[in-house]
């Protein structure tokens, strides 16, 4: 299994698209290429399956390095292990869900593919390099196509929201990069190798001035409280696809590099900023909830719910036990699945209705069974429903926070935990609204149900979630050995 | 003897055949019409270009004057291929223009200079390569011959360059006065770190800052851009800074290798300065030469972070930046000079909806921005990665985070013209212009430069293995 198979289909699909003319082709190539990528990503994770059991000690595996800049140490090394490919698949399914959902583009199609694509590619790029510098790369090759997806096909004040998020989000990268060079003259030149950087010593007071950059970097992207504020605009103005690929996978970019980089690399600073990054995550967590009840559009109800789940990634981070930092993981594939259902939903509702706003909406289960019980299901899996994939995954951070006996932690855990009764006012609220009661609209009365490509969106998308909910215990297996081997090291920094 | 005086001159001395080619034709010839003229030229500029890759010679002449190398020969070889893009790109405006082959003699003139500035093993020889590149240029500015703002920027330019060229040549024979010679190789045994010595080392970097335009010595860059025909702009923009810019870091690690522990800082507070002071103004601009210009003032200060760092690994990075910073901003010139000579217009306001009418020309100006922007998976990205990659380890880590936070204050600029481009409405947008075929030659070559040299690291290998 040779991983750069995982970056060439995404990058060689954009590249067919850009030779196309057809609207109609270039939505086929693109839909067989996710469909070619999700059954790749699946094989990899069969394959993992089987070396696993050849070598259960290995913790990444199909590791290859290319010379890249020799002279520089920049070597291109991928590899992975269950982490990783958990996210994989999570970037799979939403860019298979995405892409579906974006059949109706009709303004400039090859572009609007091309970038999508062009990001996934970047966020599968992401997730399986081990060496800073191809890390970093591709964090970065995701965030343009952002900019230009929202700014050319959203709605709204879209130039505003898009150049806030680029901004943001390349200021994110900005401190990511002091970080990342200051790794590398710590390691007096010898590169970026992510497994070098975690086999060295770097003293705690390095790691003290070299942690924050990495993680409020990484953390911008995973809107970390205060830098929270490009999530609510850019979801909203951003055309579905986008959003389900910002939230979905972008947002997961962050998470996934504030564990791997800033935590595992850096240990023990680790320890000494936990207190702060809980206090950080506490506020996301019971502002964004708060901030959701207020709202009246649906695409700034789950920007802003988006900000309180994203802050539990950031509590399980911030708790550092085994447990919470599983749930970490737990709660980015789920979050990722959950919120890109939902975006598709109200993508779905938007497109018939021409309205996101609560007060106009009504009634929407009468004339559109399906897409009104996707909206519901979504709902119930954000509001953290036992058998769906949002339960499971704040459950067990929940369950990893409270192994911290600390009075402070114990005070963060219990605040968080009752961030579920305003999730569930405010979701109830959404969908009460929407869905039931009876049609505000008599325009609403000739509006017609999902086609195929948006129930086999939604479908893609609830199968997964549904199968994280009801049979948790798969996707744990798959991401334990990673996290176990985190813990390792920082259980080993407490001195 | 002789086959060692063709070869080490043999960049020069395609030139001079070419220039005195072009003489003959102006004085023999009667009428040759634009057209057929400038195919010949650019052809035989390709040629040149084409001819610098196949002999490698390392020698030297004139007792050490003039020395080549396989680094010097690609060096060269850069400028050449910047020299054969730009006049590609200028091939619409030329060709209502009434004196191409002067245009060409001065032009070509000025890039002779700076073969022999890029060789010149003396100080000397490096001050008459810099003086010979100088001049040809402002009359070259002035090549808008009907508008006033033309004559004006050449006025600026040689002005400038006049005073800048007098605090070098102080400080050159300040240099002389102290140690008795101007050889590159016998000043790094010669000079000691005393307080005259530092004040000419003071002077000599003044000197070359007004040339690349460094902070403070920025002021005419601006206005000398907005009113030169672009092709002098861009000329001005890549081809004369990038050959200052060899020249300075070989000098600053050669012959002042000896004061290390001073010239670094200062050129670490002049890239500071020039990075910030180049956002800050491109912010606000509305010409888009204008802006371009005072970009071009932020890249420099990148560079001049990585020559701060006074290793062979900055002086690396710095080739390899020149060589992207010149596919992308010559893709961004070329596309703003098709515009310009077809249309006139060079506001950024003039620019919105360009994506409706031209969506060619939109693509290639949006990919040389966020190369310019270091943006992957462009090979700018890779350029800036590299530059302050090798400029950290010596350089105070807060220059390290105001250097990186100044990448963000420039995606602002450069995302804005995007913006505009992608997403404002006009009801006045551009025409719908038919790029002719040299045009999108120059362009291809630009965007697969700019596409390719970052992630196929072969230019970057190769650098690194003739250094």
């Amino acid at each position: 299994m040779n991983l750069l198979l995982l970056i060439s289909v995404p990058s060689l699909t954009a590249l067919i698209v850009l030779f196309l003319y057809e609207p109609k082709k270039i939505k086929a190539v693109s839909f067989a290429g996710s469909v070619i990528q999700l059954g790749l990503v699946l094989y990899t994770l069969k394959a993992y399956y089987q070396q696993k059991q050849l070598n259960p000690l290995n913790n990444f595996f199909f590791e290859k390095t290319y010379a890249w800049f020799p002279s520089l140490n920049i070597n291109f090394h991928i590899g992975i292990d269950g982490i990783a490919i958990a996210m994989l698949l999570l970037t799979a399914v939403v860019v298979l869900a995405g892409i579906l959902v974006s059949w109706k583009v009709e303004k400039n199609v090859k572009e609007f593919f091309f970038l999508l694509l062009l990001l996934s590619a970047g966020a599968y790029g992401f997730f399986i390099s081990l060496d800073l510098f191809s890390l970093f790369f591709f964090l970065e090759v995701a965030v343009i196509p952002k900019f230009l997806l929202i700014g050319i096909w959203g709605s709204g004040k879209k130039e505003y929201s898009a150049m806030k998020l680029a901004l943001m989000l390349m200021g994110g990268s900005a401190l990511i990069f002091v970080g990342l060079l200051a790794l590398y003259i710590t390691t007096s030149g010898n590169g970026f190798n992510w497994q070098v950087v975690a086999s060295l010593n770097i003293s705690s007071e390095l790691q003290k001035i070299i942690f924050p950059f990495l993680f409020i970097g990484f953390g911008v992207f995973t809107a970390l409280f205060p830098f929270h504020t490009w999530v609510p605009d850019g979801h909203s103005s951003a055309p579905t696809a986008a959003s389900m690929f910002l939230a979905g996978i972008s947002m997961k970019l962050g998470g996934y590099g504030c564990l791997r980089v800033a935590v595992y690399l850096l240990p023990e600073a680790a320890h000494y900023y936990s207190p702060y990054i809980i206090v950080l995550a506490t506020i996301a967590i019971l502002y964004g909830a708060f901030a959701t009840m207020m709202q009246q559009d649906l695409k700034y109800i789950n920007a802003y719910s988006s900000v309180s789940h994203c802050g539990f990634v950031l509590l399980g981070i911030g708790m550092l036990t085994k447990t919470s930092i599983n749930g970490a993981v737990l709660q980015m594939v789920s979050h990722g699945l959950m919120t890109a259902l939902f975006f598709a939903a109200i993508g779905m509702l938007y497109e018939r209705t021409h309205t996101r706003m609560l007060k106009e909406l009504g009634g929407l289960l009468k004339v559109m069974p399906f897409i009104a019980t996707v909206f519901v299901i979504a709902g119930l899996c954000s509001l953290g429903l036992p058998g769906l994939s949002g339960f499971v995954a704040e459950m067990t951070v929940f369950m990893g926070s409270w192994e911290r006996v600390e009075t402070g932690y114990r005070i963060a855990t219990i605040l968080s935990c009752s961030s579920i009764v305003v999730t569930a006012v405010y979701i109830l609220r959404a969908t009460g609204q929407t869905v039931m009661g009876p049609i505000t609209n008599n325009h609403f009365n000739v509006l017609t149900d999902a086609t195929w490509n948006e129930r086999l969106a939604a479908a893609v998308l609830l199968i997964a979630i549904l199968i994280i909910g009801i049979a948790p215990f798969y996707l744990n297996d798959l991401i334990k050995p990673g996290t176990e081997m985190m813990m390792q090291k920082i259980a080993s920094s407490v001195k | 003897m002789f086959s060692n005086f063709i070869l080490s001159l043999q960049h020069e001395l395609w030139l001079f055949a070419l220039i005195m080619l072009l003489l003959c034709i102006k004085l023999g010839s009667s009428e040759i019409k634009p057209a057929p003229l400038l195919l010949g030229i650019n052809i035989l500029l390709g040629l040149n270009f084409v001819s610098g890759f196949f002999f490698h010679h390392s020698g030297s002449l004139f007792s050490e004057m003039f020395i080549s190398n396989e680094l010097k020969d690609f060096q060269k070889n850069i400028l050449n291929l910047g020299v054969l893009l730009i006049s590609l790109q200028s091939f619409v405006w030329l060709k209502s223009h009434q004196h191409i082959i002067e245009f060409y003699v001065l032009l070509l003139s000025s890039l002779m200079g700076m073969f022999f500035m890029i060789s010149a093993g003396n100080i000397l020889m490096l001050y008459i390569g810099l003086e010979l590149s100088t001049i040809p240029l402002a009359a070259a500015a002035n090549f808008n011959l009907d508008k006033r703002v033309s004559s004006e920027a050449a006025f600026k330019f040689i002005i400038s360059s006049a005073l800048s060229s007098g605090v070098l040549l102080l400080g050159i024979s300040f240099l002389y006065g102290a140690t008795g010679t101007l050889q590159l190789t016998e000043l790094s045994h010669l000079i000691h770190n005393t307080t005259f010595l530092v004040f000419t080392l003071i002077l000599i970097i003044a000197g070359f800052g007004f040339k690349i335009s460094a902070v403070p010595f920025h002021l005419w860059t601006a206005d000398v851009y907005e009113g030169s025909p672009v092709a002098v702009t861009s000329f001005l923009s890549v081809i004369s800074k990038a050959a200052v810019i060899f020249v300075f870091t070989k000098t600053l690690l050669t012959a002042f290798d000896p004061l290390q522990s001073v010239w670094p800082t200062i050129i670490s507070l002049l890239a500071l300065l020039t990075i910030i002071t180049g956002n800050v103004f491109a912010i606000r601009q509305q010409n888009i030469k204008r802006l371009l210009a005072f970009s071009s003032i932020a890249q420099v200060g990148f560079i001049l972070i990585a020559i701060s760092s006074n290793t062979v690994t900055g002086s690396i990075a710095t080739v390899y930046f020149v060589l992207i910073y010149l596919f992308s901003n010559l893709a961004a010139f070329g596309v703003v000079s098709l515009i310009s000579a077809v249309t006139g217009k060079e506001n950024i306001n003039d620019y919105k909806e360009l994506r409706k009418t031209n969506p060619m020309l939109c693509w290639v100006l949006t990919i040389a921005l966020f190369s310019l922007a270091g943006v992957p998976p462009t090979a700018g990205f890779f350029g800036k990665f590299f530059l302050l990659m090798s400029g950290a380890p010596n350089n105070n880590f807060a220059v390290i985070v105001i250097a990186a936070l100044n990448m963000m204050v420039s995606m602002y600029y450069y995302l804005r013209v995007v913006k505009i481009m992608f997403m404002d409405k006009n009801e006045n947008p551009v025409e719908d212009i038919k790029i002719p075929w040299y045009s999108s030659f120059a362009l291809i070559i630009c965007v697969a430069g700019i596409v390719l040299t970052g992630i196929l690291s072969g230019s970057y290998n190769y650098i690194f293995s003739i250094h």
